[in-house]
């Protein structure tokens, strides 16, 4: 805060400037290039979506001399939280945000716990080889999402999956015919834990989400590990306390400053994770992987209701927006801890 | 870092054999699962036999080749477009996404950080907050109005929407928030002193900025470059969305085409080239960048 002073001493000082041109108004001139662009290139179209979320816009107003689409109210915004969507069969927008908000929360929940754990085991003095496993376990930071999810999307297909294939090799040593490693992990409707509503293909996702998202939790877990003072321990030892006592009462309270902001950002990250199930599942079997950035993507791509799906889009910045609001509220409410 | 501890500490801590030997099994057990998506890729794409049923998991296929790297570079996809082409395109867009982002965001950054002006506040939170609008919740309007500009005569006809520049810029202004956020957060946290010295010799702002700023700045420019680069180089939804001429195809766009809508279709090893092709130069880029970029993102997330 001290160097905003200085600023602020700075600006005041040479009142009109010694060039002329006073220094807010060379500030405006920094930042009009950008504010230009982002004006023409996302304000505007969000103001634009406003309009059209109001309108049944689809594609025969997309010509150069067509007709303005017709004003609908909220005839939009109506249809989609009351399952009146018909040309998308199994629409439900609740299911969907649902099903959206349970994969957000497992997901973030496997990371970091995963997260830690290998921070730790990484963290233990005296390990050999540390050097090694650090520069492995940064590679599902290092390759670009869009490759992984095509990687996973046929490493769990049914006939010439590297998963499946793997099973039966495993199978095999213990005498399993190959057959039973004939596992439908994208397509198999009927859930396979019975009773709860979750397809095979949410722990195919499950799966390689967890593969693409621990590292980075450990990386953060790394680092804040590294800053806890070694006295706590020794005084925890001299004290008795045994290594998970110490783990549970002074290594996880000293992490939480550094991975509640680290969660938060995985939240939202997982949220809108669109490569990865567009890929993977597509949002199957009968949209039960669906969230709401592939959901948006389809309204647009596959079924051209313009209008319909800046409903959608509004929607989901909204609810984007409270999840955002109240993971801001969490890290602020947390950094005070410690 | 092990040499720092105590010594009475260390002895209590310090693995034994069993411990560091069990511990030595569960990293290689991670590290196996790490490795095998990747490892398994590899082997995929120097499997030379029938490319569409691979029936066994083997890590250096018999007769491994580069055929498929061969057939990839000479037909990537059923489209009339080669190779070469795709990556200028994918290149050109990266490049574009990069440097149009790093050069606005820098200027704006660098006001937001050492200018006080009216209505700062406002336009730095009326920027970050574009950071969590996933660009597909605006793509609806974003490809009507992209759409709009369209101009035509005899036999030229260009519409922004349809074009390479139309998903640059699109991609440009969705990248600007986050470069002016993290750049912001990087020369926050450069002294002042230099520049207030700068300054009392007479310099300008504008020369303060050029001579004194940006070489200190290098290496968060040098983060947001290449966060800009592979957000172009990666980027699927507007493009699959916006293109549709093969000539304007990219690499990202060619992956999922390989890939097809069927797994069973797919023609593995040249999917698998394809892959490598796509993911290798950012990766390395990646690697060799990855403890400012790490180190960035979270310092930024604790700030907030």
């Amino acid at each position: 805060m001290a160097s905003f002073a200085i600023t602020e001493a700075a600006t005041a000082a040479p009142a009109g400037s010694r060039r002329g041109a006073p220094r807010w108004l060379i500030a405006y001139m920094y930042i009009l290039p950008a504010t230009l662009i982002m004006a023409a290139i996302t304000y505007w179209p969000i103001l634009f979506q406003v309009y059209m979320s109001f309108t049944d816009y689809g594609l025969r107003n997309l010509r150069f001399d067509a007709p303005a689409p017709n004003f609908v109210g909220l005839q939009n915004f109506i249809d989609l939280i009351t399952n009146g969507i018909t040309v998308i069969p199994n629409f439900s927008f609740w299911g969907m945000l649902a099903f959206n908000l349970f994969w957000t929360f497992s997901n973030v929940i496997f990371h970091v716990t995963i997260g830690i754990l290998i921070a730790v085991v990484l963290n233990t003095p005296g390990l050999r080889f540390r050097g090694f496993y650090r520069a492995i376990f940064i590679l599902p930071i290092v390759v670009p999402t869009l490759v992984v999810a095509t990687v996973w999307r046929n490493m769990f297909d049914t006939d010439y999956g590297a998963i499946n294939q793997g099973l039966a090799a495993l199978g095999g040593l213990f005498g399993v015919t190959p057959d039973h490693f004939h596992i439908r992990w994208i397509d198999q409707i009927d859930p396979p834990i019975p009773g709860i509503p979750l397809p095979l293909s949410y722990f195919a996702l499950l799966i390689t989400n967890i593969w693409l998202g621990w590292p980075f939790m450990t990386i953060v877990a790394t680092g804040a590990l590294q800053s806890i003072s070694k006295e706590y321990y020794e005084a925890a030892s001299i004290d008795g306390a045994s290594g998970v006592q110490q783990f549970f009462r002074i290594t996880l309270p000293l992490l939480r400053p550094a991975m509640i902001p680290a969660a938060m950002y995985g939240l939202i990250v997982t949220f809108n994770l669109f490569n990865l199930i567009y890929m993977v599942s597509g949002g199957g079997p009968l949209r039960q992987t669906e969230i709401l950035v592939t959901t948006a993507f389809r309204l647009v791509n596959e079924q051209r209701l313009y209008g319909l799906a800046a409903a959608f889009g509004i929607y989901t910045m909204i609810i984007l927006l409270v999840l955002t609001l109240l993971t801001n509220r969490i890290t602020k409410a947390t950094e005070s801890y410690v | 870092m092990t040499l720092a501890v105590p010594r009475r500490r260390r002895a209590f801590f310090r693995a034994g054999w069993g411990k560091q030997l069990m511990l030595q099994a569960v990293l290689v057990f991670i590290s196996f699962t790490v490795l095998f998506p990747l490892v398994w890729v590899v082997s995929m794409s120097l499997d030379p036999r029938n490319i569409s049923r691979p029936t066994e998991l083997t890590l250096i296929p018999p007769g491994a080749s580069l055929q498929a790297y061969q057939e990839v570079i000479e037909r990537p996809t059923s489209n009339p477009v080669t190779l070469f082409q795709l990556a200028f395109n994918s290149f050109g867009l990266a490049m574009g996404v990069s440097l149009g982002s790093l050069g606005l965001g820098v200027l704006a950054a660098y006001a937001f950080s050492r200018f006080h002006f009216p209505a700062r506040r406002a336009l730095m939170i009326a920027i970050v907050a574009v950071l969590m609008v996933p660009s597909v919740a605006a793509l609806a309007p974003l490809f009507v109005f992209l759409n709009k500009i369209q101009i035509s005569s005899g036999d030229f006809s260009f519409n922004l929407r349809n074009s390479l520049l139309g998903v640059g810029l699109a991609l440009t202004s969705g990248a600007l928030p986050f470069a002016i956020w993290n750049l912001k957060g990087y020369i926050d946290t450069i002294p002042k002193e230099l520049e207030e010295a700068a300054s009392l010799d007479g310099a300008s702002p504008t020369q303060t900025f050029l001579r004194i700023m940006l070489p200190l700045a290098t290496p968060a420019l040098a983060v947001t470059a290449f966060l800009g680069f592979l957000t172009g180089w990666t980027e699927f939804v507007m493009s699959w969305q916006f293109l549709t001429n093969p000539e304007n195809f990219t690499l990202a766009m060619a992956l999922w085409n390989i890939t097809g809508q069927y797994a069973g279709n797919t023609p593995w090893s040249k999917f698998s080239a394809m892959a490598i092709i796509v993911a290798l130069p950012v990766s390395v880029v990646y690697l060799s960048l990855q403890k400012y970029i790490v180190g960035g993102l979270t310092v930024g997330g604790v700030k907030g």
